[in-house]
């Protein structure tokens, strides 16, 4: 792929966030601890590409998310928004590029305002930005984005309030919102997580539709691996701040190279009685990020970890085309994940 | 399985009384639950699954009354009982429940290993001493270091916090779990430790789990029998094997076109039209016809019965064999 064809390339991006210290400690002196939300984080998003990323609470994928936005300044790293580096620009100068990158947030009974009607909610970004002469344009360019949302007919969603819609009509006005201002990427932080199953896949084939039809990319955010595979065209799987392994969806979960990729998938439970029951692959729990293991960050979880894993970080490598890993052992994992000889941490019950 | 019957439920309807009418959260539902089975409640927010759970534990708000119905619990009738004797008989000791959110269900004020302990001092009357060493091995039991006993809630991880729950609601051994979305809000990894708990603990205690969830993957993995639940009423009920295997009612089929499978291949997810009825004035007829792609003049005037469809599985639709025969001719 030539370098026009990506719209959003991250590089080496880190950010670090500084522990508060009590006054007794700040007293005392010495270091600041600080949390390693992300530590390295690189990856490219096509023109009119679902990205995702997925990973477990504490693996950095919203901080991603904000940094990309520009919402948390990062730390080090570069954020090449169609070239430009969106890590050097001011905030004026950022503000031209607000209307371009728009996000969609979790909670669609959070983040829109009780007391607009849904025009308000949508126009806002319009008269904001003076992307509209008058009203009756607003109107329209409303109108537009709720067809658009499958929100129809539109006239009679105009002015209704938010608590006079369903969870998943409001997460369809979020996106409207995001629209409205043609963006050329879409960031949606777990968009329908907090959606009942039957209505789950309106909302995300709302998404699938705007990215066919106006070419818009999108960045999603999930913790859901099986939802990702049906929506994504790439995705990341992120680990303690870092990305573990990145690829298509299909071939992560029929080739997962990386222990972590492989624990995630085994842990996933199938809709079918008669499916393998889950297993658990990984040790313990995730450790924190105030101070992450040495070496390969999954080492103190890994089945498979040896001397080397504590001391030198593995790489992300292509191991196929288009289809990256960072593990020292990922030959040797996949051959016990598929022959099912990976170790499994069973729980034992002792009377 | 012929084995004993710890939990009946008969015809039972539960409303809440409001201003505006009653909100027929549970609507005339017949079940039972053997000893040592996993029967798994699957409904969106909203059909009645948690209400449900509450009046099997006689927790019900004061505007919930039952109006019809018996709850049975290993034998002894406790619809009418009183407050008093429910606490003294029945809760922990007969039944127990993993509340929903039972991660923020723990006092953030008292160490762990004391909530525990409370229990077992309340309903066993044993020394504080003892009642803590018993806390300690329900812990270990369940995973977690006991030593983590004197340790405040914020000092555990969201699953240890679940794990924790799950020692208190077996501090009396009761007959009958009920878990009301257990691993809502925990990651997957988590998630799969505490199914693989659960199911371990049903194997070594042998008591009967009821597990309520919207998870379809979940309550596949670890039901021996599944009841679909829609706006209060039960519309399909069989052995997993069946309600996932031959499907019949469209509410169920709707339910599973919706949800991403990992397994499979690559799929178009298909949602299903409209939204669950308002259960103040639920749809005349069969509650799902609005939303029901199959749905024909008689669904918006009979409301249909659950019947048997061969074996045991039950189902609530007036057209289950068009609609089956049909899905078998042609292709979707």
């Amino acid at each position: 792929m030539t370098e026009s064809t990506k719209i959003l390339q991250v590089r080496d991006l880190v950010k670090f966030f500084p522990v508060r210290k009590s006054f007794v400690e700040s007293l005392r002196g010495g270091e600041t601890s600080v949390v390693h939300a992300i530590d390295g984080v690189t990856f490219d998003i096509a023109k009119g590409e679902i990205f995702g990323l997925a990973g477990e609470s504490g693996s950095g994928k919203t901080t991603v998310l904000r940094s990309v936005l520009m919402l948390i300044p990062p730390t080090s790293g570069s954020i090449l928004y169609e070239g430009t580096d969106l890590t050097k620009l001011g905030r004026k100068e950022m503000k031209q590029f607000r209307t371009k990158l728009q996000v969609v947030f979790q909670d669609p009974y959070e983040s829109v305002n009780p007391r607009m009607t849904v025009f308000d909610i949508v126009s806002e970004g319009l008269f904001i930005n003076n992307m509209v002469a008058s009203t009756e344009e607003a109107i329209a360019k409303v109108t537009q984005a709720l067809k658009d949302v499958q929100m129809v007919p539109p006239e009679q969603y105009l002015f209704r309030y938010p608590h006079e819609l369903s969870g998943g009509q409001r997460q369809r006005v979020a996106i409207a919102r995001a629209l409205v201002l043609s963006p050329d990427l879409i960031l949606a932080d777990e968009p329908v997580s907090m959606l009942d199953v039957s209505i789950r896949a309106e909302v995300l084939n709302v998404l699938l539709s705007v990215k066919q039809k106006r070419g818009i990319s999108i960045l999603f955010v999930t913790h859901d691996l099986a939802l990702s595979k049906d929506v994504c065209d790439n995705l990341a799987i992120m680990y303690l701040g870092i990305i573990v392994e990145m690829g298509r969806p299909e071939e992560l979960v029929n080739k997962p190279y990386h222990p972590y990729t492989q624990a995630l998938i085994a842990a996933v439970p199938v809709p079918d009685p008669m499916a393998p029951k889950v297993k658990v692959l990984a040790k313990g729990e995730i450790p924190t990020n105030v101070s992450p293991p040495s070496g390969c960050r999954y080492h103190t979880r890994c089945p498979i970890a040896k001397q080397i894993c504590t001391e030198k970080v593995p790489l992300l490598e292509e191991i196929s085309p288009g289809h990256w890993a960072a593990c020292h052992f990922w030959s040797e994992a996949y051959g016990m994940y598929k022959s099912g000889e990976m170790k499994e941490f069973e729980q034992e019950i002792k009377v | 399985m012929s084995q004993k019957t710890v939990l009946q439920v008969e015809n039972l309807r539960m409303y809440y009384n409001t201003t505006e009418g009653d909100v027929r959260a549970v609507d005339g539902l017949n079940f039972e639950v053997a000893e040592g089975e996993v029967l798994g409640i699957v409904g969106e927010s909203g059909c009645g699954k948690s209400s449900m759970a509450q009046t099997l534990m006689k927790l019900l708000p004061s505007n919930g009354k039952i109006k019809q119905g018996r709850v049975v619990v290993d034998g002894i009738d406790i619809t009418n009982m009183h407050d008093g004797e429910i606490r003294r008989k029945i809760r922990w000791s007969k039944i127990a429940m993993i509340p929903q959110g039972a991660m923020n269900s723990l006092n953030p004020v008292f160490k762990v290993g004391d909530q525990i302990s409370e229990v077992l001092r309340v309903h066993k009357g044993i020394s504080k001493k003892e009642a803590m060493r018993n806390s300690k091995a329900l812990l270990q039991l369940v995973g977690v270091d006991p030593r983590r006993a004197v340790y405040y809630p914020h000092e555990f991880s969201g699953g240890m916090k679940q794990r924790a729950m799950i020692a208190m609601s077996l501090a009396l051994t009761p007959s009958v779990l009920i878990a009301d979305e257990p691993t809502t809000a925990l990651d997957v990894i988590v998630q799969a430790g505490i199914i693989r708990l659960l199911l371990a603990l049903r194997k070594e205690f042998g008591m009967s789990i009821i597990l309520i969830t919207h998870d379809l993957a979940l309550v596949a993995q670890m039901s021996d029998t599944i009841a679909i639940m829609y706006a209060g009423e039960f519309v399909e009920y069989g052995r997993a094997q069946q309600v996932y295997g031959t499907t019949l009612h469209p509410y169920t089929l709707g339910l599973l076109g919706a949800f991403a499978d990992i397994s499979g291949p690559k799929k178009k997810l298909i949602s299903i039209p409209g939204s669950p009825p308002d259960l103040l004035n639920p749809p005349s007829g069969c509650r799902f016809n609005p939303r029901c792609p199959y749905a024909k003049d008689l669904c918006r005037e009979k409301p249909p019965v659950l019947e048997d469809a061969g074996e045991g599985h039950l189902v609530a639709c007036h057209f289950w064999k068009n609609i089956y025969e049909q899905r078998m001719e042609g292709p979707k």
